[in-house]
């Protein structure tokens, strides 16, 4: 059993989670109310991460992030230190990664709540910011919880990604799946089973958990 | 400051016609303004391009002094200063009673706001509810929230959208008697949408019938109920019948004007002539049994069926022109009146308005 890459898988998942629970909500709110005539472009790209292969995600980032690209240098130049191979690098790619599974189940919430809601909302003095924090996201509770929940799991089971951006650095950028690779490469099951059987004990249970919030949503109008 | 009112407004949904709808009011139609009309009258669309929660393609709209919309204009519905209630009272459902009152009072501080909800939910009788949620609430009590918290704010026009169409008979009347009240011990002036004629006239004072984006005729509720200006107006405000008739001899007021076979004196505008309709209300026919050659206003007729309505009873005749008659079930009774016989319907010339075919 791996400690050292569960914890950093931990670490990963729930740096991750922050900032998507930071930058999601209003991207998601976005895609829920525009009518920009190209919002579907916007739409197919924050789905992209999820039905492109891992290792295609992490490649590009991985050119993108490096050296020898321009953003990767700028980066490197403000940071000190180029990211790939390293613990920023993991979670820059793994925000891009989780972004879809963050966003959708916020935007399905989003959409769900009552437009005219907001519109009082708007006649009672409420700013649109005022308005999507007082009203929508409290009615959205459910829809933020599966958001973080759906990140922090998906974020906790990355393997592709990881490894073309971050390689296999022990305490650095070896993540919990990482390491499950490595000791079936090395033969040892035993480990490897240990190590498996915790990600998905973790899994289920913060699955749960969220199938749990979904149930005790906000209480709805009784539909007469 | 006087209280004008101007919307004039056009709209280009995609994918729909264009529409047009204008209206302007003198601070003379409120402290309650009625817009009243048909479904697709546009109604609800001014109201909610007056409260810029719809944003027309071209026009004007003004309140007071101040212009809302125009070519270069456009005021967020957050600094418009109106109330608006919605048909279902849109009500936030992760809020208590008192919390949907407090939320428009934002910018005041916590011991202002406490005084102010407290004061709001006294008025209108909420005080016991006030730590309800609002999916506990019955349809009439979710109303007086909606408003008590549109006008917690003191909004300087409150804009109402059909308020009680979705509640059932008893509480709606209840609720009708209570704006009313409301409305004019605050003194605030109030645009309220409705196509039930019952509620323009339990509530308001000026009354604006609206078809088809235009104004057809702007007045206090009940002359515009009892005067329509046209024949088209009068069949939107529910006219029962509209008899068409020419007009034989015009006075001070009144006209004799001949129907089917018979004369009629009736209530008409100066410089009325030709061919006319007179507007003739079911409530206001009486019927008497038999006796074809009476004396009186009215026409001798044959009833041609009788239809329950409750505790009323609807009595349609032909008089050489067709003529409804409503009345109770038991003066109904009381003339033993069935389908064939033959009857006299009196009218009383105050009640018969005549108006140019149209």
């Amino acid at each position: 059993m791996d400690w050292n890459a569960l914890a950093l898988s931990l670490r990963l998942a729930a740096v991750t989670t922050a900032i998507l629970l930071a930058l999601a909500p209003p991207l998601a709110w976005w895609l829920a109310t525009t009518r920009w005539r190209w919002r579907h472009v916007a739409d197919a790209l924050v789905a992209m991460p999820m039905i492109l292969p891992p290792t295609v995600l992490g490649y590009y980032l991985l050119l993108a992030l490096g050296p020898r690209s321009p953003a990767g240098a700028l980066l490197a130049r403000l940071t000190g230190q180029s990211l790939p191979f390293t613990f920023p690098g993991l979670v820059v790619g793994s925000v891009i990664y989780s972004l879809p599974f963050a966003v959708q189940p916020m935007r399905a919430s989003f959409a769900r709540v009552d437009r005219e809601l907001v519109e009082a909302a708007w006649c009672l003095g409420a700013s649109r910011l005022r308005t999507f924090a007082r009203v929508v996201l409290p009615l959205s509770r459910a829809g933020v919880v599966a958001a973080a929940v759906l990140t922090f799991v998906h974020t906790l089971g990355e393997f592709g990604v990881v490894l073309m951006l971050g390689g296999n650095l022990p305490g650095r950028t070896r993540t919990v799946s990482v390491a499950i690779y490595d000791q079936v490469q090395s033969l040892d099951y035993a480990a490897a089973n240990r190590t498996a059987g915790v990600l998905v004990a973790l899994s289920f249970a913060l699955l749960a958990l969220t199938y749990h919030a979904q149930r005790e949503g906000t209480p709805r109008w009784p539909t007469t | 400051m006087a209280d004008d009112l101007i919307a004039r407004v056009e709209l280009r949904p995609a994918g729909g016609p264009p529409r047009a709808v204008a209206l302007s009011l003198g601070g003379d139609a409120f402290p309650i303004a009625v817009l009243f009309g048909p479904s697709g009258a546009g109604k609800s669309t001014l109201l909610r391009c007056i409260a810029g929660l719809e944003r027309p393609a071209a026009g004007v709209v003004r309140w007071r002094d101040r212009a809302w919309f125009g070519a270069a204009t456009w005021v967020p519905p957050q600094d418009r200063d109106v109330g608006f209630v919605a048909q279902q009272g849109a009500l936030f459902p992760h809020l208590d009673v008192a919390d949907n009152v407090a939320f428009g009072l934002a910018a005041l501080g916590p011991a202002e706001r406490a005084r102010r909800v407290a004061e709001v939910l006294d008025r209108f009788d909420l005080a016991g509810l006030r730590r309800r949620a609002p999916a506990t609430l019955s349809g009439g009590e979710r109303q007086r929230v909606a408003l008590a918290r549109a006008v917690a704010r003191r909004p300087s026009l409150l804009l109402l959208d059909e308020p009680f169409s979705a509640l059932d008979h008893p509480a709606r009347a209840a609720l009708r008697a209570d704006l009313r009240r409301w409305v004019r011990a605050l003194g605030l002036p109030t645009l309220l949408v409705t196509h039930d004629p019952a509620e323009a006239m339990a509530v308001g004072d000026t009354l604006v019938v609206l078809d088809a984006g235009q104004v057809r005729q702007t007045g206090p509720v009940g002359a515009v109920f009892e005067r329509p200006c046209d024949a088209a107006t009068a069949r939107i405000l529910g006219v029962d019948t509209l008899v068409a008739a020419t007009v034989l001899r015009a006075g001070a007021g009144t006209a004799v004007v001949r129907a089917g076979d018979g004369e009629l004196t009736v209530s008409a505008p100066e410089g009325l002539a030709g061919r006319v309709r007179v507007c003739v209300r079911a409530e206001d026919v009486t019927l008497r049994a038999g006796n074809p050659g009476a004396e009186g206003n009215g026409a001798p007729g044959r009833v041609l069926r009788v239809d329950d309505e409750g505790a009323f009873a609807v009595v349609s005749l032909d008089c050489g022109f067709p003529l409804v008659a409503r009345l109770p079930r038991r003066a109904l009774r009381a003339l033993g009146l069935a389908a064939g016989d033959a009857v006299f319907a009196a009218i009383d010339p105050s009640a018969a308005w005549a108006v140019a075919d149209g």
